[in-house]
């Protein structure tokens, strides 16, 4: 168990680091890291404190928030596809965040953009757990996804389409796919509180979903207040969720990606599922983000793609696996 | 100020000559009557040097004040949205487009049977010379177009002074692109005084720079586009940090406005401004 927990988090410091030292501006490892602690009036300070910091960090917590987020409802919905990407919960997220930036709510105060980031989140899985709650099959559950995605994507490039900033249209792909492209310390200070709080309600659910998994009498046999923590994971779930999509864009699949891969090394155990869920989303986004910086550095390729390519495959397998069983 | 008196006195002696070209018309057959611009640019050169009554519409563009340096003179226009039915209904005898104009409807024009002709963007500030007389052609306005050049050209040696000092200065709008020193905004920059950071780094033409080699550039200013109304991410990168580190202590100045869009004698006036900010940020 520890075991796990010391590869994971090696895995993750060591990507934060190469996070750190990667990018389009040529400088050296040894230089670009001592600018970033010691400082100085240079313009490597500049690039390491405002550009690829924010980056990386952002990457670590949206990454961290996604892993968790789909651990905590794959293991309260007992289903392995449920991931917040694919279940619409981020695409909700993208329209709040949008409405959020073009009403602009977003420039009015500080955490204007999050919260309706969050409020937008708090929709799509309130939506979900209506059509697919427990015991709803995995059928209803990718039905009720799809549908509320295509709905928040919809009315998402409905108002880009609508907005008289030329520009904004062409942002449709950012809110679908998801990039770290040139964010700064400003994002990181506003996405950090909510995913914080977020995290932490989430991490109360650790035992009552153990103890889910041999069903909901004797869950609530043992003590678990079962109302209690589907308002904990709906509101942590949104939380997370809608604070990174507000930022970042909608990314797809790390919610669904890490806990599958993961599962086998906690036992099956839903509960330690979670913080490993979040340490490997943490490592996978900022993969993800080394690679899109590597691949194409030119360009601004979407995160989303990324983790699509990765996840994709994965999801299909899980969707013939599923049949296969006859759920 | 002494330019834009020039360019009154050019959209007054237009309104003036019109009685003249009146019955001019009539006489001189490669004159055309009824003119239709579909383009912002072609609608400021055809407003500069067109007679009264002779351009009878220009684009809708050419009223929104981001865009269009003659939002006043547009507004006496009747505007079209580049629809190939809208244009035609206005029966007009040549219509002017850009090379990049809506090309289906233009193509559906010339199907009509209605003379297009279409001008290329101006890649520099030669070219504004060449739209000029261009357009003086297409509307048998050669003469007032070939004073238009002169006085241009009369201007334009103004700024061509060698400069002592030249600043280092990017060029940066939404989504990071960057212009060099083979395009209209590059040569206004260049013209002003200052040395473009896009052509160190190997922007000919224009291109998207990333954040961070700008900033191991070090420009000694950034010039950043006016952001549109509603907000967008792709302009929020003109507001990052790390923008406002290097513009330092003058965001005002640093931006490019509806002088720097096309290649009219408007670009004078962005010289103008540019040439101000230049003293500014050489001054020690």
């Amino acid at each position: 168990m520890t075991r796990l927990f010391v590869i994971l988090a090696a895995v993750v410091a060591v990507l934060f680091v190469a996070s750190l030292v990667v990018g389009p501006a040529q400088i050296g490892v040894g230089q670009s890291l001592r600018a970033l602690v010691a400082g100085g009036d240079g313009p490597v300070t500049l690039v390491m404190r405002e550009i690829r910091l924010p980056r990386a960090v952002l990457a670590l917590l949206i990454g961290g928030s996604l892993g968790l987020a789909g651990a905590a409802m794959q293991g309260y919905l007992r289903n392995p596809l449920a991931d917040p990407g694919l279940i619409g919960v981020s695409g909700s997220a993208a329209f709040g965040a949008v409405l959020a930036i073009q009403t602009g709510l977003a420039a009015a105060f500080a955490f204007g953009l999050p919260l309706a980031a969050l409020a937008g989140a708090l929709v799509g899985v309130l939506l979900v757990l209506l059509l697919a709650g427990p015991g709803g099959s995995s059928l209803t559950l990718i039905l009720a996804g799809i549908a509320i995605s295509a709905l928040a994507g919809a009315l998402t490039s409905l108002v880009l389409n609508l907005s008289p900033n030329p520009f904004a249209a062409n942002e449709i792909v950012f809110w679908m796919m998801g990039s770290l492209a040139d964010r700064s310390m400003v994002h990181v200070w506003i996405a950090l509180p909510l995913i914080v709080l977020g995290a932490l309600m989430l991490a109360t659910l650790s035992r009552g979903l153990d103890a889910l998994t041999l069903g909901e009498d004797a869950a609530e046999a043992m003590g678990v207040g079962l109302r209690r923590m589907r308002l904990t994971l709906i509101f942590g779930t949104a939380a997370v969720v809608g604070a990174s999509t507000a930022v970042a864009g909608a990314i797809g699949f790390v919610g669904l990606v890490v806990p599958h891969l993961l599962r086998p090394f906690v036992g099956a155990r839903p509960g330690r599922l979670l913080w490993a869920s979040a340490l490997g989303g943490a490592a996978m986004l900022l993969a993800a983000d080394i690679a899109v910086r590597m691949i194409l550095p030119e360009r601004d390729l979407k995160l989303g793609v990324v983790t699509a390519l990765i996840g994709a495959p994965l999801f299909l397998h899980l969707i013939y696996r599923t049949r296969r069983d006859g759920l | 100020m002494r330019i834009s008196d020039r360019l009154k006195r050019w959209s007054l002696s237009a309104c003036l000559a019109g009685s003249a070209a009146l019955w001019g018309a009539g006489a001189w057959a490669q004159v055309p009557a009824r003119v239709v611009s579909m383009n912002l640019c072609t609608d400021q050169l055809a407003m500069l040097l067109a007679d009264a009554g002779q351009l009878v519409s220009v684009s809708r563009i050419a009223s929104d004040p981001r865009s269009s340096a003659m939002v006043e003179q547009a507004a006496l226009y009747p505007a079209n949205n580049g629809l190939a039915e809208e244009v035609f209904l206005m029966q007009p005898d040549l219509v002017l487009a850009g090379s990049f104009t809506a090309r289906a409807s233009v193509d559906m024009l010339e199907r009509l049977g209605i003379k297009v002709i279409r001008f290329d963007p101006a890649y520099g500030l030669d070219e504004v010379r060449a739209r000029i007389v261009q357009m003086g052609a297409a509307l048998g306005q050669t003469e007032r177009a070939e004073t238009m050049v002169k006085d241009f050209d009369a201007q334009l040696a103004g700024y061509l002074r060698e400069v002592a000092v030249r600043p280092r200065a990017a060029l940066y709008y939404a989504n990071g692109y960057t212009s060099g020193d083979k395009s209209l905004a590059g040569q206004i920059l260049a013209t002003a005084g200052f040395d473009n950071v896009a052509a160190e780094v190997g922007f000919d033409g224009g291109g998207i720079i990333p954040l961070e080699v700008l900033a191991m550039a070090q420009p000694d200013t950034v010039i950043t586009s006016r952001p549109y109304p509603a907000a967008s991410r792709s302009e929020e990168i003109m507001d990052h940090p790390v923008i406002e580190a290097l513009r330092g202590a003058r965001p005002e100045a640093a931006l490019t406005d509806s002088d720097w869009v096309c290649g009219t004698p408007f670009v004078l006036r962005a010289i103008a401004d540019m040439t101000a900010l230049r003293q500014e940020v050489a001054r020690p």
